[in-house]
């Protein structure tokens, strides 16, 4: 990446804004969720160290995660209508092809996929979207875990109150795996992480396709 | 910061000489080198830290946004007897070897508070009112949950039998084994609101809460008091052992 590149806006800043409280109450949900996960393991093998949980005992864990919620929920929501109605997620994240995923993915892993600064692969694209619907599944389950009687219809959906245990589980286990493998990423490519706080990125050489991010 | 804390001594009265020596105690540590307390760790009441205050004060939104989203009319989900978990699972605040045996001669519910028609009630009167019984699933604030089937006088019509204030805004528990917690109107008067004199068709046993439990299947588990000995009807808040220590209040489900 040379000093002369030119400079191109990648994020806009609504999804910087969102991009920083989400992260910050995603791991806020995360740490207070196993809190209250070790009350009453799903699994006997699996309790999480306190060292890694949130709240100190079970009341303190569930201040946090109700607490938490309201800010992790009114980010997510306020961003993905937001980023439907500006086409932010027409342009950054479609169209995406099981052909052309298959193709990133074989490209990335012989090492061969270049970094487009700008432009997501399909890999990334199909990433984000599958982290997004997770979101929106661990919300969904957790409303139903949070008031079983009065969202019981939204509960059918999930399989009931154990259901909907078992679904926000598993959906937070995958959102912790997307977590995993977005700060591998961003550790392998540094230059990505600048711009999710400035939004702007240095263009390089061999980049020449028009960001469909730019304002 | 948020240590487990010891259970609290009986309080049944949230006063305001304890939120005004809060409010000093407060005052004094943000104004002097006690302020370190704040930042080091503390359990009690009087040291809050500030992101204690800012939990606190989201438990208390989150009690109106779930009276907000309390529908009086919607019913709990209900099961088929073959889903019945006989025996029970025990739990409490204390382990099964302390269960309290309450003898039925001696029994006799108290009332207080804005109600009528203060006369106490043996459990042969209980028995004597119209019974309801639901097989519902029961879910404990750590997680877990089973489905029971619990039977007995519907609190809500019992209330309005003895004359309790049904505008009033809390209904207070106060049980044998000294637990206590309390409602909201609206769920005491829910149609699903039972007490309970009888667990799968059998007389309630010790160790699920006799004479009776209130059953409350709006609610988590906590919400259902066993034991009851009094029950009273105030507008000033009184709290519960859970709630005193953290629990949200409300906690419906």
């Amino acid at each position: 990446m040379g000093n002369t590149g030119e400079k191109i806006k990648i994020h806009r800043l609504y999804v910087r804004i969102f991009h920083w409280i989400n992260a910050i109450a995603m791991v806020l949900m995360i740490m207070s969720g196993w809190q209250i996960y070790n009350a009453s393991p799903l699994f006997d093998w699996l309790k999480f160290p306190s060292a890694v949980t949130l709240g100190g005992w079970l009341g303190g864990g569930i201040q946090f995660h109700f607490a938490v919620m309201w800010v992790f929920v009114a980010n997510l929501l306020i961003y993905f209508f937001g980023s439907i109605l500006t086409g932010h997620y027409r342009r950054a994240l479609f169209p995406v092809s099981p052909q052309s995923i298959l193709d990133d993915l074989s490209k990335a892993l012989r090492g061969k996929l270049p970094h487009t600064v700008g432009t997501y692969n399909s890999v990334q694209k199909i990433s984000y979207l599958g982290v997004i619907v997770l979101m929106l599944a661990v919300f969904l389950s957790g409303l139903v875990i949070w008031k079983s009687v009065q969202f019981q219809t939204l509960g059918l959906l999930f399989g009931g109150y154990e259901g909907a245990r078992l679904v926000h589980f598993i959906c937070m286990s995958l959102i912790c795996a997307f977590i995993v493998m977005h700060l591998a990423l961003v550790a392998i490519v540094p230059s990505t992480f600048i711009p999710m706080i400035t939004g702007w990125a240095r263009k390089s050489a061999h980049a020449e396709k028009e960001s469909d991010h730019a304002a | 910061m948020l240590l487990k804390r010891k259970p609290a001594p009986l309080m049944l009265e949230r006063t305001n000489s304890i939120l005004n020596i809060e409010r000093r105690m407060f005052m004094k540590q943000t104004l002097s080198l006690g302020a370190l307390a704040l930042l080091t760790g503390c359990n009690s009441i009087e040291d809050d830290t500030p992101v204690d205050r800012i939990l606190k004060a989201m438990s208390n939104w989150n009690d109106k946004a779930q009276a907000a989203l309390f529908d009086p009319t919607q019913l709990a989900l209900t099961y088929e007897q073959k889903d019945v978990v006989d025996p029970f699972r025990f739990n409490a605040f204390y382990g099964e070897d302390e269960i309290v045996e309450v003898a039925e001669a001696d029994y006799k519910l108290q009332l207080s508070g804005m109600i009528e028609n203060k006369a106490s009630w043996t459990l042969e009167q209980l028995r004597t009112l119209p019974q309801i019984s639901q097989i519902t699933r029961h879910i404990c604030v750590e997680g877990w949950s089973l489905i029971g089937k619990w039977g007995g006088p519907s609190f809500g019509d019992f209330l309005r039998k003895v004359g309790a204030d049904t505008t009033a805004k809390y209904v207070g528990f106060k049980c044998a084994d000294e637990y206590f917690t309390s409602l909201d109107m609206a769920t005491a008067l829910h149609p699903q609101t039972t007490m309970a004199l009888t667990f799968n068709d059998k007389t309630i046993e010790p160790r699920n809460g006799f004479p009776f439990k209130i059953r409350v299947p709006t609610k988590l588990g906590f919400k259902n008091p066993k034991h009851v000995m009094e029950i009273f009807v105030t507008n000033d808040y009184p709290g519960g052992y859970w709630e005193d220590q953290g629990y949200n209040w409300f906690s419906g489900a």
